[in-house]
C-alpha cells in the first residue's frame, strides 16, 4: 500500500471540495445568509489541510488496484465529513450524525433526507445539498483525474473503483481524456436541462438545484412537496432528463463519434428502455382510477418509474398509496437501477442482463452437461472472470442487505419500512415505502441505524468492493 | 498522434510505454486476452483483444484516424498482412517487424510493393550492433551518426590511461584530440560534463568524434583499438546467423556453438565461412576444447538470459576475450551494468529505439527531423541526429549566444556541413542544411528547435 500517493490525492480532493464549497458561498452572498460563514470556515479549513497534504509530492505515483480502492473509500468518507461541517456549524442540522447522513446521502446521489421541513433551510445550504448530488454523480475522483497530472494508466484503477457498473472501459486511449470526455458529456446534459427548465418558467434557484439532483440522479428537492408543485411541462422535462442521465454514457460517446448504430444496438440501453416502457404500462393499468384522466396517469407514472429506475427519488405523487402490484413493481425498479456507466445507482441493468444470461447458461448445462456455451453481451463473449466477479458481487450485496436489514429491525418498525429503507439507501434511491415513503423522511431512525444506512449508501454508490475492502486488514498492509 | 500497436510481446509493450510517455494515444491489440490481462497497468492505453489483421478489429481500434500502425506480432506474415490491410483501410503509416532471414534480401521489394513505410529487423540490427563492438573491442557501446562519419563511443576509464583527477579542459589541452566528452556515468549518475568536470578512474565515458579522431585519441591515452581477429559465438540463432555473415565481410573468424543438430546443418549450409560446432555452449570442457583461451571475443547469444550472463562472467574471469552479452528481458535493465559484463546488447531496445525515432520524425514532417535516435548511457540520455532543413531561431547564431537559452543538460555534439565534420566551439553556428548531433538527458526532443528553452 502506497500511503503517500493516497495522501497526495486526498490533499487535492480537499482543495477541489473547497473550490466546490465556494459556489454555495456565492449563493449565501447573493441571499445575504449568515450560514455563509459556516461555509467560509469550512472552505478555509479544507484548503489549509489540503495544501499541507500536497506540499510533499509522492515519489511513486503508481496506483495499483489496492491503492485505487483505498483512495476511493477514504476520499468518499473524507468528503462526506467535510461536506457535513457547514450544516453543523451553521446550526441548520445541529447533530453531526444527521448532517453526515444528509451529506452521504447527497454525495452518493441517494437523496434520502432526515429533514422534515426543507423550505426552512438556508438557501445556500440547500444549494450545497444539491451540488453534492452533481459532484457525486460522475464521481469526484474522476473529476480530479481530469485536473491532476497523475501520469500513467494506473489511474484506471481509481476510475474502475469509483465508476458505477461492472465493466469500466476507456473511451479513448488516455484515462485522463476519458475522464474529460465523460465530464464534458455530463456538463453538456446538465446545461441542456437547466436551460430548458428556465425556459419553461422555473425560478433559477429551483432550476439549478433540481438539475443537479437530476444529473446526479440524486433526488434532493428544495420544496417540501418534492416535485409535485411544479408545472406538468417542467415535470416532463425532468422525466426526460432523469431517463437520459440513466443511460450508459458510452452510448453518448458513440453518438458524438458518429457511430450512431453502435449506440442504439447496445443491449443494455435497449433493455433499459424496455423495462421503463413495460413498467409504465403495468403501473398505469393498475392505478389509472387514481388519476383524473389517462394522460395524467401516464405522466405521473412515467415520472415515478423514471425516478425509481434511475434511482433519483423525486416524486410527484405519493406512490406509497398505490395498490400492492404497483408498489411491488416500484420495489423491483429500485433494485434494478439504471445502466452501468451512467450516474444512476442500483444493481444496474447490464448486471441483471448478465445474471439472467448466466442463469440460462447454467440451466442449459444441467440439461446437456457437455454443452459448450458462452455468455455474450453486445455480441461479445463475456469472460468467465466477469461472470465470477458478478456472482461475488451479488453474494456480497445480499449479505450487506440482510445484515443491514437485521440491524435496522432492532428498532421495531414494520418490515416494509425496514426493507425499503435498506433498499432505498443501498440502491441510492432516497424514498422507500411506508414510514420512509415519498412524503416522509429518515429522521426518526436511531443513530446506529443512520450510520448503518450511511454505510449502505456508500457501499451502494461505490459498487461495494472499495467500502468492503476497507474492513479487510490485508488492504492496509504494506506487504 | 494516434498509434495502433498490434502484438503485445516485449517489443510491443516497450514501445507502448515509450510512446505513451511521449503523449501519444496508443491502442494495443493482441489475440491473447490472457497476455493483455497480464500487461502492466501503468501503460495508459486501450487494450483490445482480437486478430490485428482483421479489418473489423482495426476499424474498432480506429484505423481511419490512426497516424501510425505498428505490427510486432510473432509472425512476419501476419505483421505484413496487418500493414497491408491498414494501408487500405486508412491513411496510417505502417511499420512491420520482419525477422526471417529468408525475406532479408527482399525487404525493399516488399516495402515498395506493399506500401509499408518501415520494416524492422531486430535480429539484423542486433547483429550489426555486435559487429560494431567487435570492430572496436575496447568500447562498451558504439553508435553511428551522419552516415557513419561520426561515432559515439563509450569506454571505461582505466588507471593505465593516467586521466584520474584530470579536468575535461586539461585533458583537451594535454591530448590535443578533436573529441568531445558527451557524457560521464559514475555509479547511477549521468552527467553531461563542462570543462571543469574532473574525471575519475572507473567512470564510463562517452565520447563523440570522427572515427579517425577517436583512433588518434585512444592511441594517445594508450588504449588498444584493434578489431578482434576471431570470435566465439555461443548459440546459433538468427542473430548469430546475421552476425556470422557480417563478420565474414570483416575478415573476422567466427566459430558458432549450437545445441540443435538440425540447426547446425542449416547454418553450415548458409554460412560457408564460419565454423559450426555441435554441442552445449555452457559446457566448460567444450568451451576449452574449441579454444576459449585463444578467443579474442565471445558473444553469448543463447535464448536464456541467465546463461548468457553466466557465460560472460566466466569468460571475463578465465580468459582474455572480450565478452558481449545478449539480454532479451528488459525488466532488470540497468542492474546488469553493475556486473561488468562488458558490452550488453538489448535487441528489444534496439527495435523500440528505431521505431521511436521514426515516430518522432513523423511527428513533425515539416521542420527539422530526428534522423537518428539512440538511448545511451544506461538509458538515461538520448543522442539524436537532426537534419536542419530550414532557418529558425537556432540557425545563424553563434552557439555562444544560444548558450544561455539552451535547455539544461544538453550538448550540441557535432555539426556536419557539406561532409565536413565540426566539433563545435562557441563561435560556430548551426546553418540550414547542416546535420546536428545533440546529446541530452531531456527526453522528447522532436525538432532541433526543441533544444531551446
Amino acid at each position: 500500500m502506497n500511503f503517500s500517493v493516497i495522501r497526495y490525492v486526498c490533499g487535492w480532493l480537499l482543495l477541489v471540495v473547497a473550490a466546490f464549497l465556494a459556489l454555495p458561498g456565492l449563493v449565501a452572498l447573493y441571499f445575504h445568509e449568515e450560514a455563509g460563514f459556516a461555509l467560509l470556515w469550512t472552505i478555509l479549513a479544507a484548503a489549509a489541510v489540503g495544501l499541507l497534504l500536497i506540499i510533499k509530492k509522492p515519489k511513486n505515483k503508481v496506483f495499483y488496484a489496492a491503492e485505487g480502492f483505498a483512495t476511493v473509500a477514504i476520499s468518499w468518507l473524507l468528503i462526506s465529513v467535510i461536506g457535513a461541517i457547514p450544516f453543523v456549524i451553521s446550526g441548520a442540522i445541529p447533530r453531526f450524525v444527521d448532517a453526515f447522513f444528509e451529506t452521504v446521502s447527497g454525495f452518493t446521489t441517494t437523496g434520502a433526507s432526515i429533514l422534515s421541513d426543507v423550505e426552512s433551510m438556508p438557501k445556500c445550504l440547500l444549494f450545497w445539498r444539491s451540488l453534492t448530488h452533481w459532484i457525486g454523480g460522475m464521481g469526484v475522483l474522476v473529476f480530479i483525474l481530469c485536473l491532476l497530472p497523475l501520469t500513467g494508466g494506473s489511474n484506471m484503477n481509481i476510475m474502475k473503483a469509483e465508476s458505477p457498473g461492472p465493466s469500466v472501459s476507456r473511451l479513448v486511449p488516455k484515462v485522463q481524456s476519458t475522464a474529460k470526455i465523460l465530464y464534458a458529456i455530463y456538463i453538456a446534459l446538465t446545461g441542456a436541462e437547466l436551460i430548458l427548465l428556465v425556459a419553461f418558467g422555473m425560478r433559477l434557484f429551483d432550476a439549478v438545484t433540481l438539475t443537479f439532483g437530476t444529473a446526479g440522479t440524486g433526488g434532493f428537492g428544495v420544496l417540501n412537496t418534492s416535485i409535485a408543485s411544479y408545472t406538468t411541462a417542467q415535470q416532463t422535462i425532468i422525466t426526460v432528463f432523469m431517463i437520459l442521465f440513466g443511460v450508459n454514457f458510452n452510448a453518448y460517446f458513440f453518438i458524438i463519434s458518429k457511430k450512431i448504430g453502435a449506440a442504439f444496438k447496445n443491449e443494455e440501453v435497449i433493455a433499459y428502455f424496455a423495462i421503463i416502457a413495460t413498467s409504465v404500462i403495468v403501473i398505469t393499468l393498475n392505478t389509472v382510477h387514481m388519476y383524473e384522466n389517462v394522460r395524467m396517469a401516464i405522466h405521473h407514472n412515467a415520472f415515478t418509474v423514471a425516478s425509481l429506475i434511475t434511482t433519483t427519488g423525486y416524486s410527484t405523487v405519493d406512490f406509497d398509496k398505490w395498490p400492492a402490484l404497483s408498489k411491488t413493481v416500484a420495489v423491483f425498479l429500485m433494485m434494478c437501477g439504471a445502466c452501468a456507466g451512467s450516474t444512476g445507482g442500483g444493481l444496474k441493468v447490464s448486471r441483471l442482463l448478465l445474471l439472467a444470461k448466466t442463469a440460462r447458461k447454467e440451466l442449459k448445462r444441467s440439461l446437456h452437461p457437455d454443452i459448450v456455451w458462452k455468455v455474450k453481451l453486445d455480441g461479445k463473449v463475456v469472460e468467465h472472470s466477469v461472470e465470477r466477479s458478478l456472482n461475488t458481487y451479488m453474494v456480497i450485496y445480499t449479505m450487506i442487505f440482510l445484515a443491514s436489514l437485521f440491524v435496522i429491525s432492532i428498532e421495531g418498525y414494520d418490515l416494509v419500512t425496514n426493507f425499503t429503507a435498506v433498499a432505498a439507501t443501498i440502491n441510492n434511491i432516497g424514498p422507500g415505502l411506508s414510514l420512509v415513503g415519498p412524503t416522509c423522511n429518515f429522521g426518526f431512525f436511531s443513530d446506529l441505524s443512520k450510520y448503518v444506512l450511511c454505510f449502505d449508501m456508500l457501499a451502494g454508490r461505490l459498487e461495494l468492493l472499495p467500502v468492503v475492502l476497507m474492513f479487510v486488514p490485508a488492504t492496509w498492509k504494506k506487504f | 498522434m494516434n498509434i495502433i500497436i498490434i502484438g503485445c510481446g516485449k517489443v510491443g509493450q516497450t514501445l507502448a510505454a515509450m510512446l505513451v510517455k511521449e503523449k501519444h494515444s496508443v491502442t494495443m491489440i493482441d489475440v491473447s486476452a490472457e497476455r493483455l490481462a497480464g500487461l502492466n497497468d501503468d501503460v495508459d492505453a486501450i487494450r483490445m483483444q482480437g486478430n490485428g489483421a482483421s479489418i473489423s478489429i482495426q476499424r474498432e481500434a480506429g484505423i481511419e484516424t490512426a497516424d501510425i500502425l505498428i505490427a510486432v506480432t510473432g509472425s512476419d506474415e501476419l505483421n505484413l498482412l496487418c500493414c497491408v490491410i491498414a494501408k487500405r483501410a486508412g491513411s496510417a503509416q505502417t511499420i512491420a517487424r520482419v525477422r526471417n532471414p529468408v525475406y532479408n534480401d527482399e525487404l525493399n521489394f516488399i516495402k515498395e510493393q506493399m506500401g509499408i513505410s518501415m520494416i524492422m529487423n531486430p535480429e539484423l540490427d542486433a547483429a550489426r550492433e555486435i559487429s560494431d563492438v567487435l570492430r572496436f573491442p575496447s568500447a562498451i557501446e558504439i553508435e553511428q551518426f551522419a552516415g557513419r562519419r561520426v561515432e559515439l563511443l563509450k569506454f571505461k576509464l582505466l588507471p593505465e590511461f593516467n586521466l584520474d583527477g584530470v579536468t575535461v579542459r586539461d585533458m583537451d589541452v594535454r591530448l590535443k584530440a578533436n573529441v568531445l566528452i558527451a557524457g560521464v556515468e559514475r555509479g547511477d549518475e549521468v552527467t553531461i560534463p563542462d570543462g571543469k568536470f574532473v574525471l575519475r578512474n572507473g567512470d564510463a565515458i562517452t565520447i563523440l568524434a570522427t572515427p579517425a579522431a577517436s583512433e588518434q585519441f585512444f592511441k594517445s591515452i594508450g588504449m588498444k583499438t584493434n578489431q578482434v581477429k576471431n570470435t566465439l559465438v555461443i548459440g546459433g540463432g538468427t542473430i548469430a546467423q546475421y552476425l556470422a555473415d557480417i563478420l565474414a565481410g570483416m575478415h573476422i573468424d567466427a566459430k558458432i556453438i549450437e545445441k540443435d543438430r538440425e540447426r547446425c546443418d542449416y547454418l553450415v549450409e548458409h554460412l560457408p565461412k564460419a565454423t559450426i560446432i555441435h554441442g552445449d555452449g555452457t559446457d566448460r570442457g567444450l568451451l576449452d576444447r574449441v579454444g576459449l583461451m585463444g578467443a579474442q571475443s565471445v558473444v553469448a547469444l543463447t535464448n536464456v538470459d541467465e546463461e548468457n550472463v553466466i557465460l560472460s562472467l566466466y569468460v571475463k574471469e578465465h580468459s582474455k576475450a572480450k565478452p558481449v552479452t545478449k539480454i532479451n528481458r528488459l525488466e532488470f535493465y540497468g542492474m546488469l551494468n553493475k556486473m561488468d559484463l562488458g558490452s550488453v546488447i538489448y535487441p528489444k531496445y534496439i527495435t523500440a529505439d528505431h521505431i521511436l525515432q521514426y515516430v518522432r520524425a513523423l511527428g513533425n514532417s515539416i521542420g527539422s527531423n530526428v534522423e537518428r535516435l539512440y538511448h545511451i548511457m544506461n538509458n538515461k540520455a538520448e543522442a539524436l541526429e537532426f537534419a536542419v532543413k530550414e532557418d529558425s531561431a537556432v540557425t545563424g547564431k553563434p552557439l555562444m549566444e544560444l548558450g544561455k537559452n539552451l535547455k539544461k543538460n544538453l550538448l550540441i555534439g557535432c555539426i556536419v556541413r557539406q561532409g565536413q565534420i565540426m566539433i563545435p566551439k562557441g563561435q560556430d553556428m548551426i546553418m540550414k542544411g547542416d546535420t546536428v548531433v545533440v546529446v541530452t538527458t531531456q527526453e522528447e526532443l522532436g525538432d532541433i528547435r526543441d533544444i531551446l528553452r
